[in-house]
C-alpha cells in the first residue's frame, strides 16, 4: 500500500465533498463529520506505526521520478502532526453539536472543517514547496469560511482584517518561493536542501530565510507579526477558535521548523540568532497580552502567542535536547490549547459573559469543571506530572547546552506568568461570590464537557506516558538534526 | 420604464450555442493546444451569464434546472475518482494512463485519464462560477 501516507489528506476530502450534497440534512453533516475524522484518526494510527517501523515514508505522484513530480513525505514529525490535528478536529466536531447552532450547521459548517483539515494535513505531508503554499491557501480558504460564518458584526469585521493580511502573506510566500526558485531552480524540498548545499548558502539564500520567516511569521504570529491574531480569533464561535488556536499558528511554526532545518543550515549564525530574538519577543509580548486582559478568550489567545514562541525557541537552538523538546512541545500545546478553549467555552456559556470581573463561585455549581479547568491550567503552566513539563523541560536543558542563558531564564519566566494568567481565569471564575448564572441542562452540559474532559485526559496521559513517547520524539529530533536521512528517503540512492 | 431588448434576446438565442460549442472545443482541445478544463469551464459560465444578462435569473434558472452546489461536489468527486483509481492499482496517486483506440468516424485517437480530471475541473469551475454570480444577483 504505498499510497498510505496519502489517506489523511484523501479521507476528509472525499467526506468534506460528500457532504456538499446534503447540506439541509443534520443527522448526516454531523454522522459524516464523526464518521470521516474517525476514519482519517485511523489512517493516520496506522501510518504512524508504519513510520516507526520501516522509517520515512515518501512518494512522488503520478509515477514520476522524484525531483521532477509533487513528492509527499510523511516522516516522524509530520505524522504526530497530523495524527494530533486530526484527533483535535474530531473533539472539536463533538462539541460543536452542543454548541455551535442549527443555523451555521446547515451552511457548510462540517465540509468546512473537513476541507480544512485537508489542508492541514496535506500542508504537514508535503515535500514540494510549492504544494505547501496549495495546500496553505486550501485550510485558509476554509478558514475564512469559518470564521465568517454567521455573519455577526464583529465576525465580519474580524475576518476583513484576517483575509487582508492572509492575502498579503500568501503573496509574500508566492515572491519567496520565486526567489528560491530562480537560485536553486527546484521547487522539490529535498531537492532544495542538496542544491542550496552545492551552492555553499550565498547571501542570497539568507535573504530568502529571513523572508521565510516572514512568510510563515505571518502565518504563525512570532513577535512583530501577530497583531492581527488576538481580535482576529476572538471573533468566531469557541469550536471554531479552538480549531484555529490548536492547529493553524501551528502550521505555520511547523513550515519554520521543516525550513530552517532542512534548508538553511550551512550558514545558522544569523538566520537562527534571528529566529532565536524574535522568539524570545514574542514569548514576552505574548506574557504582556496574558496579563493584560481580563477576558477569559484574550488570555488564552494570548498564551498561543507565548507557546509559538517558546516552540521556535528550541527550534533555533539545533542541539538533540531543544529540538526534541519543541516537538514534545508543539504537540502537548495543540492538545492543551485545545482543551482550553473547550473549557472555557463551557464557562462563557454558563456565564453568558467572558468578562472575569463579573463571574464567580462557579466551584459551587459546577466543581468537575473547576477541577478539571485546574488540571488543564497546571498542564499548561507545565507542572511536574503534566504533559507541558517535559517539553519546556528539554528546551530549557536545550538552551542552556548552547550557551543561551538568558533565553533559557525567559522561557522558565515566561512558564510563571502563564501560570498566574490561567490562574487568574480559575480564582476569578470559579472561587470568591456565587453571581447570577443560567444553570445549562444536563444534556446540553454534558454533551460540552464530555469532550472537554476526555481531552484533558489525553493531555494528563500525555505528561504522565511521556516515557513511551520518547522515541518518537526521538526519531521526529533526529530527522530534523540529520535532514541527509530526509534527503535519502525523497531522491532514493542518489 | 419596459424596455424592448428584442435584438438582445434574439442575439443571444444564436450566440449562445456558439459560445457553449466553443467552450466544449476548448475543453477537448486542451492537450495538444491552448485550452483546458479551466478556460473552457469559464466560457460554459460565461455563456450562461450571457443568458443571465439577456433574460431575468428566474427565467434561466427554470430553463436550465442546475443546483451548481451540486454540481460542483460532483466535478470534485469525479476529479478525486480519477486521482485515487490509481489506488486500486497500486501505482502512486494520480499516476495516468493512455493508449489509441480506433472510434467510428473520429478514427485513431488517443484516449487518456486526464480527460476525466479535467471533467472534474471544468464542472467545478461552471459550478463556482455560477454560485457566485446567482448568489449575489439573488441578494436583495
Amino acid at each position: 500500500m504505498i499510497n498510505l501516507l496519502l489517506f489523511p489528506i484523501l479521507l476528509p476530502f472525499f467526506f468534506g465533498i460528500i457532504l456538499m450534497l446534503f447540506p439541509k440534512n443534520l443527522s448526516v453533516q454531523r454522522g459524516g463529520a464523526i464518521i470521516g475524522l474517525l476514519t482519517t484518526l485511523i489512517a493516520s494510527v496506522v501510518l504512524l506505526v508504519k513510520v516507526k517501523a520501516d522509517g520515512i515514508q515518501a512518494i512522488t505522484l503520478g509515477s514520476w521520478p522524484a525531483p521532477f513530480g509533487i513528492s509527499m513525505v510523511s516522516d516522524m514529525l509530520s505524522i504526530l502532526l497530523v495524527f494530533s490535528s486530526t484527533l483535535i478536529a474530531l473533539f472539536v466536531v463533538w462539541y460543536s453539536f452542543s454548541s455551535i447552532g442549527k443555523a451555521r450547521e446547515s451552511y457548510f459548517y462540517y465540509p468546512g472543517i473537513l476541507f480544512m483539515i485537508t489542508g492541514v494535513n496535506g500542508a504537514f505531508t508535503t515535500g514540494d514547496i510549492f504544494n505547501m503554499f496549495v495546500f496553505f491557501e486550501v485550510l485558509l480558504i476554509s478558514s475564512y469560511l469559518l470564521i465568517v460564518l454567521g455573519g455577526e458584526k464583529v465576525q465580519l469585521r474580524e475576518s476583513i482584517k484576517y483575509i487582508l493580511v492572509n492575502i498579503i502573506s500568501s503573496a509574500l510566500f508566492v515572491v519567496t518561493v520565486g526567489y528560491l526558485y530562480s537560485v536553486v531552480g527546484t521547487l522539490n524540498m529535498a531537492d532544495i536542501a542538496v542544491k542550496i548545499a552545492l551552492i555553499n548558502q550565498p547571501g542570497i539564500i539568507t535573504v530568502i530565510a529571513v523572508l521565510f520567516l516572514l512568510v510563515f511569521g505571518l502565518k504563525g504570529a512570532i513577535f512583530p507579526l501577530y497583531f492581527w491574531l488576538p481580535s482576529s480569533y476572538a471573533a468566531p464561535p469557541i469550536p471554531v477558535l479552538a480549531l484555529f488556536g490548536a492547529l493553524l499558528t501551528k502550521v505555520g511554526v511547523y513550515a519554520i521548523m521543516r525550513t530552517y532545518t532542512l534548508f538553511f543550515t550551512l550558514d545558522q549564525s544569523f538566520t537562527h540568532e534571528l529566529l532565536m530574538i524574535l522568539s524570545v519577543l514574542t514569548i514576552i509580548a505574548g506574557c504582556i497580552g496574558a496579563l493584560a486582559y481580563f477576558d477569559v478568550k484574550k488570555i488564552i489567545i494570548y498564551n498561543i502567542i507565548i507557546a509559538v514562541g517558546v516552540i521556535l525557541f528550541g527550534t533555533s537552538q539545533m542541539n538533540e535536547a531543544a529540538l526534541m523538546g519543541s516537538v514534545f512541545y508543539l504537540i502537548h500545546d495543540i492538545l492543551i490549547k485545545g482543551a482550553l478553549f473547550l473549557l472555557i467555552g463551557i464557562i462563557i456559556a454558563i456565564t453568558g459573559t467572558s468578562n472575569l470581573r463579573k463571574m464567580g463561585g462557579l466551584i459551587k455549581t459546577y466543581p468537575m469543571l473547576g477541577w478539571t479547568f485546574l488540571i488543564a491550567a497546571f498542564g499548561l503552566a507545565g507542572i511536574p506530572p503534566l504533559s507541558g513539563f517535559v517539553g519546556k523541560l528539554l528546551i530549557v536543558q536545550g538552551g542552556f547546552q548552547a550557551e543561551n542563558l538568558w533565553g533559557s531564564i525567559f522561557i522558565l519566566a515566561s512558564s510563571l506568568v502563564v501560570l498566574l494568567s490561567v490562574m487568574r481565569i480559575f480564582i476569578y471564575a470559579f472561587w470568591g461570590e456565587p453571581v447570577e448564572i443560567t444553570p445549562l441542562t444536563k444534556r446540553h452540559y454534558r454533551g460540552l464537557f464530555a469532550p472537554a474532559l476526555i481531552l484533558v485526559v489525553i493531555s494528563v496521559l500525555y505528561g504522565v506516558g511521556s516515557e513511551w513517547i520518547v522515541p518518537y520524539m526521538n526519531d521526529a529530533a533526529n530527522v530534523m538534526l540529520d535532514p541527509s536521512q530526509y534527503i535519502q528517503a525523497v531522491l532514493g540512492g542518489s | 420604464m419596459k424596455t424592448n431588448d428584442v435584438i438582445l434576446q434574439t442575439a443571444t438565442k444564436v450566440v449562445f450555442f456558439i459560445i457553449i460549442l466553443f467552450s466544449i472545443h476548448i475543453f477537448f482541445a486542451g492537450h495538444y493546444t491552448p485550452g483546458g478544463g479551466f478556460v473552457g469551464g469559464l466560457l460554459t459560465a460565461s455563456g450562461i451569464v450571457l443568458l443571465l444578462l439577456a433574460f431575468d435569473l428566474k427565467t434561466v434558472t427554470t430553463t436550465l434546472p442546475i443546483n451548481y452546489t451540486v454540481m460542483t461536489s460532483i466535478g470534485l468527486l469525479i476529479a478525486l475518482a480519477t486521482a485515487a483509481g490509481s489506488i486500486f492499482f497500486n501505482v502512486p496517486l494520480l499516476t495516468h494512463a493512455f493508449d489509441y483506440f480506433d472510434l467510428p468516424l473520429l478514427g485513431k485517437q488517443s484516449l487518456h485519464t486526464a480527460v476525466f480530471f479535467d471533467t472534474g475541473v471544468y464542472l467545478v469551475v461552471v459550478g463556482v462560477t455560477m454560485t457566485i454570480i446567482q448568489s449575489i444577483g439573488d441578494d436583495d
